[in-house]
């Protein structure tokens, strides 16, 4: 058993910047991680991070209020007004943070830093570093976590909260270097383990995004919030998914059909190209599916050749030799093939602005965690602010409850229970015989996913899609492990994760379902209107044991100074 | 749809299973736009569960997957079997390095001397309210060494730290030059004891294998030869840069 103040779960932008800040509390910090942190998804990030810096020519009066009406615009009114200022407001103070710790962003000739125009914004709002900026961000917050001498462990895979009485006491990992699973005690734990992409096929997530995080949370009774709003991102390599930029676009890059129009001017006149996700993405793949593809097939081009060599060179240089290694193409002399692609998950674990979970000495932060900021769609260049806005509040808010428990020691018979019982479990899997492959499963689920809750949505494919979900839950229990015990054990983990996937993407699935409007991300094609009077609430979804899917209750939005109306771009 | 043969060294020292590497031949259907980390999946999912190797991000950004495949350093998800032009895909984890299991690595030393360069901005002025200013050409400056996704690549290229296992290797001393060049840094002396040393940047020799072998075309050489020039300049002139 090792025991810290506090354990932060996850190494990204969100995790590192919380433990950073309880570190500086003087709170003993610890973070546990799959990966060593600078191999975090976050570093796969490029466009930029939104702040109303107002350093660009043209944005001289951008502020914080701006911000946050883009943000609760762009977001379809599903956002928590209070949550979004407390973001848009800190978010000035934490990019000056960043860029006192060193981060490399681009610069404008005066020296001050560079912002670029993103989608859904009123004004060049977003920061930069070339198209990289989550590689930078991510590499000086591991700069700061040696700097403070943060304690780090790396390689180990978390799979089980510990509760004792109702009170978060730590978790319970699997060492991936040395074998076996530990108990990592604490006062308080953060999650901040990332989106859920894996759980779609489409995905232009890092392969260990599979929700492990939320799962966690989940299936120790927290809710999962408004986990129906998935983000497609307009422009995933047509092969691969992989990600390019929105920030492409920021720059000037054209979205053009077979016939060569830009037929953004169809769907948003006024914002074009930089429409927010949600609006784009449904663009082009209403092109694709009216038979506009490229060829009549399914995609679109990216058109970026306009822009010239030295402009790719300089601000795109990243998704420049992504497209020339993974679909054969420079953009400087070709079209990039491009497909919508599952980006993000809006939703997540249910926490308040700290990141305070209704789990007492749970926190969450980042794309596993909803405040929620993003509402039924995120901005670009809001997920990296949050990140670190929210990762610097929970640091700061576990840092306070952890220095006012009246005794601090964790129950060490309950820590040592949920060890035996994730070792019973790798036990059990272990002796099945095993009628399922937990890898065609997963397939299958992540099929499922893309096809059946994807860019358009209607009743009766998403029915289909929720009962082959629960039969899928099923058959997770006929599946046997090959292999138990050792180091660095892939099929164990894959295996063991994959309950959970199955869960989360149970909770997309049934939010969508029961969610009979439009708004932001979750389009049907059978009710293709918001509906503020029935549905401007939040989907609460609730794990229970032993049942197929979960229990939905509702929350209300939290409103503000921006009134609901009709978005147009 | 074609096969391709992947010969894989197996090696786990802990275990009484593969206490000796040995290669091992596997067979994997190629569409005609197979990886070689795709091709580690196959494997690991239908052929052979116990297969360990590192992976994240599949789109040469995170670092993880270094290996040396087919004579060369290289990052799995990066390359295409078809790039390859080659009868079989032969992958071995990064030489000179320690192993834990199959094509995993032990990294703690690799990170260990990254930290003891103290790859942070240090500062003494008090920070302004708002960015420390940097022209354009300041920071163009930086390019280079912040693009190191610290695969490990170099480090495990380099000669220089086969023969001395206290040489830093290039991967720490092109952060220590990352932050050295940067304009925003003031660490004076403060960094300079750990790398102007015989561990330090005169311990390479120019080979330049971390040239060859960086999977993101970065030029630690280059930077380690700056800190030489720098060094010389702080102790002969005692400029603080």
């Amino acid at each position: 058993m090792i025991h810290h103040d506090l354990i932060v779960v996850g190494g990204g932008l969100a995790g590192l910047r919380a433990a950073v800040e309880a570190k500086r509390a003087g709170v003993d910090v610890a973070v546990l991680s799959q990966v060593h942190p600078a191999r975090s998804h976050s570093g796969a990030a490029q466009g930029g991070i939104n702040a109303a810096l107002a350093n660009d020519p043209g944005s001289v009066d951008d502020t914080w209020e701006k911000h946050a009406f883009d943000t609760v615009k762009g977001g379809d009114y599903l956002g928590d007004q209070d949550t979004v200022m407390q973001m848009t407001k800190d978010a000035i103070e934490v990019i000056y943070e960043m860029d006192h710790w060193g981060c490399p962003f681009s610069r404008y000739d005066d020296g001050r830093i560079a912002q670029r125009p993103f989608g859904g914004a009123g004004y060049p709002r977003c920061c930069y570093g070339a198209d990289k900026t989550g590689h930078y961000l991510l590499h000086t917050l591991v700069e700061q976590a040696y700097k403070l001498e943060i304690k780090l462990y790396v390689e180990q895979y978390a799979s089980r909260l510990i509760v004792h009485e109702g009170v978060c006491q730590g978790v319970v990992a699997y060492d991936m270097i040395r074998g076996g699973f530990e108990a990592f005690t604490a006062g308080a734990v953060v999650i901040a383990t990332g989106g859920a992409g894996r759980t779609y096929s489409n995905s232009t997530n890092a392969l260990i995004n599979t929700g492990g995080g939320m799962a966690m949370a989940y299936h120790a009774g927290v809710p999962l919030k408004d986990m129906e709003f998935i983000q497609f991102h307009p422009t995933g390599l047509f092969s691969t998914n992989i990600l390019m930029t929105e920030g492409a676009r920021g720059e000037g890059g054209y979205l053009i059909n077979d016939s060569g129009e830009r037929f953004m001017e169809r769907y948003a006149p006024k914002f074009m190209e930089l429409a927010p996700r949600d609006i784009t993405a449904r663009s082009i793949q209403t092109e694709i599916n009216e038979g506009r593809g490229i060829g009549g097939q399914a995609y679109v081009y990216l058109d970026l050749r306009h822009l010239g060599a030295e402009k790719i060179l300089e601000r795109l240089p990243g998704i420049r030799d992504l497209a020339i290694h993974f679909e054969g193409v420079d953009p400087i002399e070709e079209p990039v093939p491009i497909v919508p692609s599952q980006h993000y998950t809006m939703g997540g674990i249910d926490t308040d602005v700290d990141g305070a979970t209704p789990l007492p000495g749970l926190y969450a932060a980042g794309e596993c965690g909803c405040v929620s900021v993003h509402g039924a769609n995120r901005l670009g260049g809001n997920s990296l602010l949050e990140t670190i806005v929210f990762g610097r509040r929970s640091g700061a808010a576990a840092a306070a409850y952890i220095a006012g428990l009246a005794d601090g020691r964790p129950n060490a018979r309950t820590a040592f229970a949920v060890v035996q019982a994730i070792e019973d479990t790798v036990d059990e899997l272990g002796a099945r015989t095993g009628t399922e492959d937990a890898y065609g499963l997963r397939t299958e689920m992540a099929l499922v996913m893309k096809e059946h809750f994807g860019v358009f949505r209607d009743e009766p494919t998403m029915r289909a899609g929720y009962d082959t979900l629960t039969s899928i839950k099923q058959r997770v229990g006929k599946i046997g492990l090959r292999h138990t015990g050792g180091v660095f054990n892939l099929d164990m983990i894959r295996t063991v994760e994959l309950e959970g996937m199955v869960d989360v993407a149970l909770a997309i699935a049934a939010g969508a379902v029961w969610r009979t409007e439009s708004r932001g991300a979750h389009f049907r094609t059978d009710h293709n209107t918001r509906d503020d009077v029935d549905w401007l609430k939040h989907t609460m979804a609730h794990y229970r044991p032993g049942e197929p899917g979960p229990k939905l209750t509702y929350k209300p939005v939290t409103l503000g100074p921006f009134e609901p109306q009709e978005r147009k771009y | 749809m074609s096969d391709i043969t992947f010969r894989i060294r197996r090696h786990e020292p802990k275990s009484r299973k593969d206490p000796e590497p040995r290669w091992q031949d596997f067979t994997v259907p190629n569409d005609g736009n197979l990886t070689v980390l795709e091709g580690l999946f196959y494997i690991q999912e239908h052929l052979d569960g116990s297969l360990a190797f590192r992976y994240c991000c599949r789109a040469s950004v995170c670092g993880s997957c270094a290996m040396y495949i087919n004579g060369a350093y290289r990052l799995a998800c990066q390359t295409n079997v078809k790039h390859l032009d080659a009868e079989a895909v032969t992958v071995a984890p990064m030489p000179h390095l320690p192993v834990v299991k199959d094509l995993v690595c032990d990294m703690d030393d690799f990170f260990a001397k990254y930290e003891y360069i103290k790859p942070w901005l240090i500062r003494n002025d008090p920070d302004p309210d708002k960015e420390i200013p940097q022209s354009p050409k300041e920071r163009k400056k930086l390019d280079m060494p912040i693009d190191c996704i610290l695969c490990g690549a170099c480090y495990s290229s380099c000669p220089s730290v086969w023969g001395e296992e206290n040489y830093l290797g290039p991967a720490a001393l092109l952060k220590a030059f990352r932050f050295e060049v940067d304009s925003r840094d003031e660490a004076g002396r403060e960094r300079l004891p750990h790398w102007d040393n015989e561990r330090g940047v005169y311990r390479c020799h120019t080979i330049m294998n971390c040239v060859e072998a960086c999977p993101k075309e970065l030029n630690p050489t280059e930077g380690i030869q700056w800190l030489k020039k720098a060094a010389v300049r702080r102790r002969l002139f005692g400029k603080a840069k």
